[in-house]
């Protein structure tokens, strides 16, 4: 038996398992893909203190590389569900090949971009439909590209396209902006980016990749074609489907607060997959120790 | 050690070759490239029967734009010449091994 089963290997769960070694606890970190998380598709990180213009990769390398040599041990496998054990004391936590048993849990499952549910996005993707454009803007010079979403993310990713695209669409439901000011303001100064409000992308069109999406303006329910190389989606995050019982909001987050606690006694969220304001590299460290912390004070509890 | 492929050895690398060839298509700044390499660096020496190669699109940006790459990680499979399968984005190793094995 583990003192804690962390399950994922993003910046949370790296740090709870830094965190938990520290205070002499065993660990065993349960990762379905590979540890770092979706910090590794960013090329540059300018916002973590200390380490400016560290690349997303070796971020995570490092996180990794502490964690592995402080005796964190790695399990890649998915979890699939917690179950407590009969006398209560501990958690059996099942992945598609084994079940593991540890006093504490901590879940650090992150979260993943919301897809925009048309039938045929999924093979798309790799072929014109992408949910970063920093990762895959750079196939799109001199292309017709658009945007899908209002918030930051969709206007960063617009005002990057529109440095390298020929054309860039944003479409958003809304006639308002939830994203920053400053960065609508920049983009209303580019001529080669054009907005398409109150619509909604209702339809891929392709021919082995992408060539156009249809747009339909919600107010009067007329469609259009736009014809675009490169659709970007970027309309937020949703957790990670984890199907774990324990309490979520209506966002589908975890239900715990800045304690990390979920509703299970011993169960504790860290990370994205939380329910909280602010989603940063930082903040996803900082709910690592916390939840950690948590967890060790519930073992000594338990005594 | 995987081989990197350039334009200019492609055809004998690839298309001519009588092993089938999976073919990853990276780039430098890509952090889910780097993070997939060392499994492909696994696979290549465990794998007898497929050739693995790398292209590197920024140098290669010919290549890349023949084969339609727009998304990277991507993985193309090429048997006798011709693509026939493709897989995007990282994967664990269980499910590379189910591509390549196609």
């Amino acid at each position: 038996m583990y003192d804690i089963i962390i399950i994922g290997a993003g910046p949370a769960g790296l740090t709870a398992a830094i965190y938990a070694r520290r205070a002499s606890k065993s660990v065993l970190v349960l990762e379905a893909l590979t540890y770092g998380g979706q910090i590794i598709n960013t090329p540059s990180i300018a916002n973590y203190p200390a380490a400016p213009d560290i690349s997303g990769f070796e971020f995570a390398t490092k996180v990794y590389e502490q964690a592995e040599a402080l005796g964190a041990e790695f399990v890649y496998e998915k979890a699939a569900d917690i179950q407590r054990s009969e006398n209560g004391a501990s958690f059996f936590v099942k992945t598609d090949e084994n079940e593991y048993e540890g006093k504490a849990v901590i879940i650090a499952a992150g979260s993943v971009n919301r897809k925009l549910g048309l039938p045929n996005e999924e093979e798309l993707v790799g072929r014109g439909v992408s949910y970063c454009a920093t990762c895959d803007g750079a196939f799109y010079r001199g292309k017709r590209t658009a945007v899908a979403g209002g918030g930051n993310t969709a206007l960063e990713d617009a005002l990057y396209l529109a440095d390298l695209a020929e054309k860039v669409y944003i479409v958003h439901r809304r006639d308002a902006f939830r994203g920053e000011e400053t960065t609508v303001n920049a983009l209303k100064q580019r001529p080669n980016v054009e907005f398409v409000l109150n619509s909604s992308v209702t339809k891929l069109c392709a021919d082995k990749k992408l060539t156009g999406i249809e747009v339909t303006d919600k107010n009067t329910g007329e469609t259009r074609e736009l014809a675009v190389d490169g659709l970007f989606v970027a309309i937020g995050r949703v957790p990670s489907d984890i199907g774990f019982n324990v309490g979520t909001r209506d966002s589908g987050y975890i239900d715990a607060g800045e304690d990390c606690r979920t509703n299970v006694p011993g169960i504790f969220a860290a990370g994205d997959c939380r329910e909280k304001e602010v989603r940063q590299l930082v903040t996803a460290a900082a709910d690592g120790a916390v939840a950690a912390t948590e967890a060790v004070r519930y073992i000594a509890s338990l005594r | 050690m995987i081989k990197e492929v350039t334009t200019a050895t492609f055809e004998e690398e690839v298309l001519s070759s009588d092993k089938p060839v999976l073919v990853d298509f990276n780039a430098d700044w890509c952090g889910p490239c780097q993070m997939l390499k060392p499994t492909l660096d696994k696979l290549a020496d465990e794998l007898d029967n497929v050739k693995v190669v790398s292209v590197n699109i920024d140098r290669e940006d010919d290549l890349a734009y023949k084969y339609s790459v727009s998304s990277i990680p991507c993985l193309v499979m090429f048997e006798g010449g011709n693509e026939t399968r493709r897989s995007i984005g990282l994967k664990p190793r269980p499910e590379l091994i189910k591509f390549i094995n196609g």
